[in-house]
Order: structure tokens, then sequence, then C-alpha cells
């Protein structure tokens, strides 16, 4: 049983204080990603786990010992680097050894384990090449493998696939997901790319400045962003986001935009809003799509009329880019025609799925 | 391999030879004519007009140093080498392990005054030698390490010591810290991701650093010959001026010492060289 417990985690450098009292909860055997942009604090967040960093304030727990002190050796925790860290001048197969070796486990153990590692990750044919002549997904597995074999509590990965290319990465990513399934262990990943969150994670901890934004399910923060900020950084392409007025018509409340357009507000808000508040109003492409292209049925739907600015089709659907409330949208056409820019069409804006945020707090009022 | 593609024309190539060859000669001609010098008899040395192609070879110039002709005494070159091996080798041991340690520090660990140190280490090898030659002598007179081998470790490992600072940093630089962090997960203590990762990738630049520091204490003169005295301290650079007299210098005498002091310093160079292969930390990170 490994679950990994943050209170109050702190990060200071000198006066800097780069992570701000992180609280985490992971389950033994949950795989969580932590995500968000460049200097967030995702990866001091890992390396403070791992003991790479030591930690300026609160306690980190890993099963029931408190680890703050105790050195990266003594936490039976490993950890795939975004560089992948091989040895250069070990070949696979001492590579994938060498922490048994450390260990001090038998030839035999080290032998029968790496083998068993080395056939999970299909290493067979490569196990006495140096790194330097292997490519780049292989490196990658190599460095998975020297995680594996030590049957770790914890694995940690940090940003393992950024240095691959587009395709390799969408293999890799699947080959990770595959081996949590087989290998079940628990699994804290840091990665920028929220597709790699979405896809691997069972619980995704979004960052920003060293704070959590949010905790939940891949699709707990796609479907009820608790904010403007994960609203934004949660899918591809982007929630549209529009700056809008609370106003009444016809004694339901409305989100006046800048350009006239009044969206009818949910219900279940109502009491959270009152007339001429300042609210951001969020939709997400796929919900702005045009009629007879949609996921979402004509009623309970907004029609607006709009000429295409910009089409790109994707193949199974074209995102659309139209002006709306004064800025730029991008809807989404499933079952795609051929768009010419300019082209006037109906849109339908699904209004079960609209989001509505604060726009002074950035916080969401419906989460 | 751009060089490669901007050599088109033939007579390019041959300028470049040219050049090459010239250079070649610049650097060779002395060093064969000191190993000529010492297989050949004095008379034909001194001959004039000069005697360009060598007409006899004898060994009797290195008999000579060592006592077995009859015609002159023997030097004490078996203690000046021995001198100069015990003194070498400490000072450039010494050297190689603190130099690697504060090569290591300065690469990996952030200190207070850290810019400071290195630029002190490093304007220490702006002095010229032998402007230290009459403060050293007069303090090491009053320590009593003249003309002991003590006191010229002691000097070599000052010259030393910086140069191999500055070098193992370098190397230990190009290591990524990641290799140290993943020995550390992977259950290693720092000294022993520091022994079993990092020193087996920064070893060809310790083995550069070992050459250096070889070679200068072992062809180091002009301190060498302010501080020692007798064969108790007198390395084989030194002992080339035994060979001087008051009005008479025996220059192939001079040349076969010469020549025993040039051979373990070739073949430490070509046994340490094979640990010279660059480019291993090449392959471990990144794609």
């Amino acid at each position: 049983m490994a679950e990994v417990r943050l209170e109050k985690v702190v990060k200071r450098y000198g006066k800097l204080e780069i992570v701000h009292g992180i609280d985490l909860d992971v389950a033994h055997n949950e795989f969580v990603v932590l995500v968000g942009p460049s200097g967030c604090g995702k990866s001091t967040t890992l390396r403070m786990i791992a003991g790479l960093e030591e930690i300026s304030d609160g306690v980190i727990r890993i099963g029931d010992r408190v680890v703050n002190d105790l050195p990266p050796r003594s936490r039976n925790i490993s950890m795939v680097f975004q560089s992948y860290a091989l040895y250069p001048h070990m070949s696979v197969r001492e590579n994938l050894g060498f922490g048994l070796k450390i260990a001090g486990q038998s030839e035999t153990e080290i032998k029968k384990r790496v083998d068993e590692a080395a056939e999970i990750l299909g290493l067979g044919p490569y196990m006495d090449r140096l790194p330097q002549h292997l490519s780049g997904g292989q490196r990658q597995r190599v460095a998975m493998g020297r995680a594996i074999v030590r049957n770790p509590d914890v694995f940690l990965f940090d940003e393992p696939l950024s240095n691959l290319d587009a395709k390799l990465r969408g293999q890799m990513r699947v080959e990770i997901k595959k081996l949590h399934q087989r290998v079940k262990t628990t699994v804290i990943y840091v990665t920028h790319d929220q597709v790699e969150a979405m896809t691997l994670a069972d619980r995704i901890v979004i960052m920003r400045d060293g704070y959590v934004e949010q905790v939940g399910t891949p699709s707990e923060v796609f479907d009820r962003p608790a904010n403007v900020f994960v609203a934004g950084f949660i899918g591809s392409p982007p929630m549209n986001q529009l700056s809008a007025t609370v106003a009444t018509d016809g004694g339901k409340p409305v989100a006046m935009l800048s350009d006239g357009v009044a969206v009818p507000l949910p219900a279940d808000i109502a009491g959270q809003i009152s007339e001429g508040q300042a609210i951001v109003l969020g939709f997400r492409p796929e919900s702005l799509a045009p009629r007879g292209h949609s996921l979402h049925g004509a009623e309970h739907s907004l029609s607006i009329n709009r000429a295409v600015t910009i089409a790109e089709p994707l193949g199974t659907e074209t995102i659309l880019f139209a002006e709306l409330g004064g800025k730029e949208v991008q809807g989404k056409m499933l079952n795609p025609r051929v768009v010419a820019p300019g082209e006037m069409l109906e849109f339908t804006l699904d209004l079960a799925r609209l989001h509505v945020f604060d726009a002074a707090s950035g916080k969401s009022l419906r989460a | 391999m751009r060089g490669k593609l901007s050599i088109e024309k033939p007579w390019q190539r041959w300028a470049i030879r040219f050049g090459v060859f010239i250079a070649m000669v610049i650097l060779v001609v002395p060093g064969a004519w000191v190993v000529l010098t010492a297989f050949r008899p004095n008379i034909e040395v001194l001959a004039r007009p000069a005697v360009w192609i060598p007409q006899h070879l004898t060994l009797n110039n290195f008999l000579g140093i060592f006592g077995l002709l009859s015609t002159q005494q023997g030097l004490p070159v078996g203690s000046y080498f021995v001198n100069s091996l015990v003194i070498s080798i400490t000072s450039t041991v010494i050297a190689i392990a603190l130099g690697m340690m504060g090569g290591y520090a300065f690469a990996r660990y952030r200190f207070r005054g850290k810019a400071t140190l290195f630029l002190g280490f490093m304007l220490s090898r702006t002095v010229p030698g032998v402007a230290l030659s009459l403060p050293l002598f007069i303090i090491w007179a009053r320590l009593g390490l003249i003309d002991t081998s003590f006191g010229l470790i002691v000097v070599y490992l000052a010259v030393n010591i910086p140069f191999t600072i500055w070098l193992t940093d370098g190397f230990f630089r190009q290591i990524p810290v990641d290799l140290s962090e993943a020995a550390q997960i992977d259950g290693c203590t720092r000294w022993q991701a520091f022994w079993k990762v990092e020193f087996p990738l920064a070893r060809s630049g310790l083995a550069s650093a070992a050459i250096f520091a070889f070679l200068t204490s072992w062809n180091e003169y002009a301190l060498a010959s302010q501080l020692t005295r007798t064969t108790a301290s007198k390395t084989m650079p030194v002992g080339l001026m035994d060979f001087t007299a008051q009005f008479t210098v025996d220059w192939t005498g001079m040349s076969a010492m010469a020549v025993l002091i040039i051979i373990p310093a070739l073949v430490l160079t070509f046994v340490v060289q094979k640990h010279l292969i660059a480019g291993l930390t090449f392959g471990g990170v990144k794609g």
C-alpha cells in the first residue's frame, strides 16, 4: 500500500516562494497527473516527492511514513526523467539492473527481473546496446524499464514524453497507460500537455503559480472547471470565453454580450448572480455548431447567424472561426462539408453546456 | 564537415598539406635533433663544417652518464630519476584528487563567493612561475623546505590544483545533473552516485588533467633549479645543468639525459591516451 499525501507543502528559494502550501492526496494505485503551464511548480512538487528538492515547510507522506527528511534512495520510488537520464556508459541491461545491483540483489534475481521488464517493454533485442545507439522511443522505454524493475511504491514521471515527436508521443502515451494497467502502482505524472493529462489520469491536478487550481477526474475538470484558468487550460481547442453583463429578459437572467446578443443563463445559478454583474461566459467549441452539424439538439439552444472568418478542416470535423461578443470564437462542425470563408451560417449554441464565471474572482458559478 | 566541403581544388589541398608539413618540421626538428645528438659522438656534433647526416651512431653518451665508461665519471641519474618520479607522481595524484573534488563542487554546488574563488584560482595561473621563485625561496628557506622532495611537491600542487579544478569543472558541467539524481533514486548515496556514474563519465577529463599535471611537474625547471640542491631532491631537468662546466658544455651527454626525460613522458601519454575518449556522455540523455 502506498498512498502519497502532501500537507501544506511549501518550497522557497531564499525569499522567493515557488510552491505555496499544497495539499494533495494520491490514493494507492491511482494515476494522478500534475498539469499546468511552465513555472507553475509542478516539477518542483514532483522533485520534492522524490526527495531531490528539500521541502521548506509541510509534510510529505508515502504510505505511512513521513519522508520529509529521507534521501531519495530511502523512499522506494522510481522516476522517469524528461531527459531519460540513462547511464551513458552502461548497456541497456546494466541500466535496467543498476538499482537492483545497488540494492545488493543476487545476479540471478537481477537477471530475472531485468528480463521480465525487458519483456514487458519489448527491449529484448537491445539489451547489450549503449543508450547512444538507441532511438528516442527506445531510450524512453529503457527509462521506464529502469523504473519498473525495482518494483517501487510510487512511480514518478517528469514530462517523460516531451522530447519525442508527436507521433511517438501518442504511441508512448498508450504504452504508459497499458503499463499502468499491467503494473498496478501509484503514479504521479507531470506534464504541461493537457491532452496527456486527460488521456492518462485517474485524477488531474491543475496547477498555476504554485497553487492548485483544481483537482478532479478528467471529466470533472473538463465539464465543471472551477475557474477561468482551468476552463482555458483544459480542452483543445480551448474554451471560448466572452465578457458579458447579467441582464434580465422577460423575467429570466441573460448574459448580455458586447455586441448585443443576449444568451439565456442556466436556471441553477439564478441565486448567485445579480443584475449588472460582470461575468465571463464560457462555452466549448463543440457547443457552438452549425445547425445540423452538432452534438446537441436544436431545443434548448440559441440560434446565432454569423459569417465564418476561417475554416480549419480536420477531416472528421472542421473548426470554424466567427465573431461573437466582440471576440473571435471557435465552433466545431461535425460531419463537415466544405465551408467557404465569409459564408453565413446558422450556429446553435448549446445552452445546457454554458459555463459562467464571476469576472472579478474568475471562479465558476456552476461548479 | 563544412571544412571538407570547402576544399575543392587540388592546389588548395596541396597548399594546406605544405603548410601542415612546415608546421610539423618546426615542431619536430628540435626534438629529433636532441634525440639524434644523444646517439652521436661529441666529435661529430661539434665538427666544423657541421656534419648534418650522422656518420656514426653510439650508445656511449648513455653509458657515460651512468658512469659505465672509463673516461668519465657518472652522474647520479638514478637519484634524479627517482626524485622526479616521486615528486611528479605524488603531486599529480594529490592534485587530481583535490582538484577533482574542487571541480565537482564548482560544477554542482552553489555557495557564497564561488565566482570570486574561481576567478582567484584562475588569476593564480597568470603569475609566471619564475616570478614566485624569490619569495618561494625565502619562505621555503625559513620553513626548511629547501632541497626536499616535499617542498617541491607543495609547489607543484599549487600550480596544478587550480588547473585541475578548472578542467574537471568543465567536464562535470557537461554531465547532466539528471544522471546523478537518477542514480540516487535508484538507491545510491550521493557518494555512490558520484563514484558509479559521474566519475566514470568524467574519466577522460581526469586523464587529460593527470597528463597535464604530470608533465608540468616532470618538465619543470625554473623553480626546481632554485629550490633543490643535492641528490636529495634534484630532478631530471635540473640534472641537465650538471653537463655544463665553467668553459664547456657536454652537449651529447645533455641530449642523452634529455632523451631519458622524454621517454617516461611519452610512455605515460600513450598509456593514458586510451582514456581520452571524448563524447561518452553522448546519448545518455535526450533523443
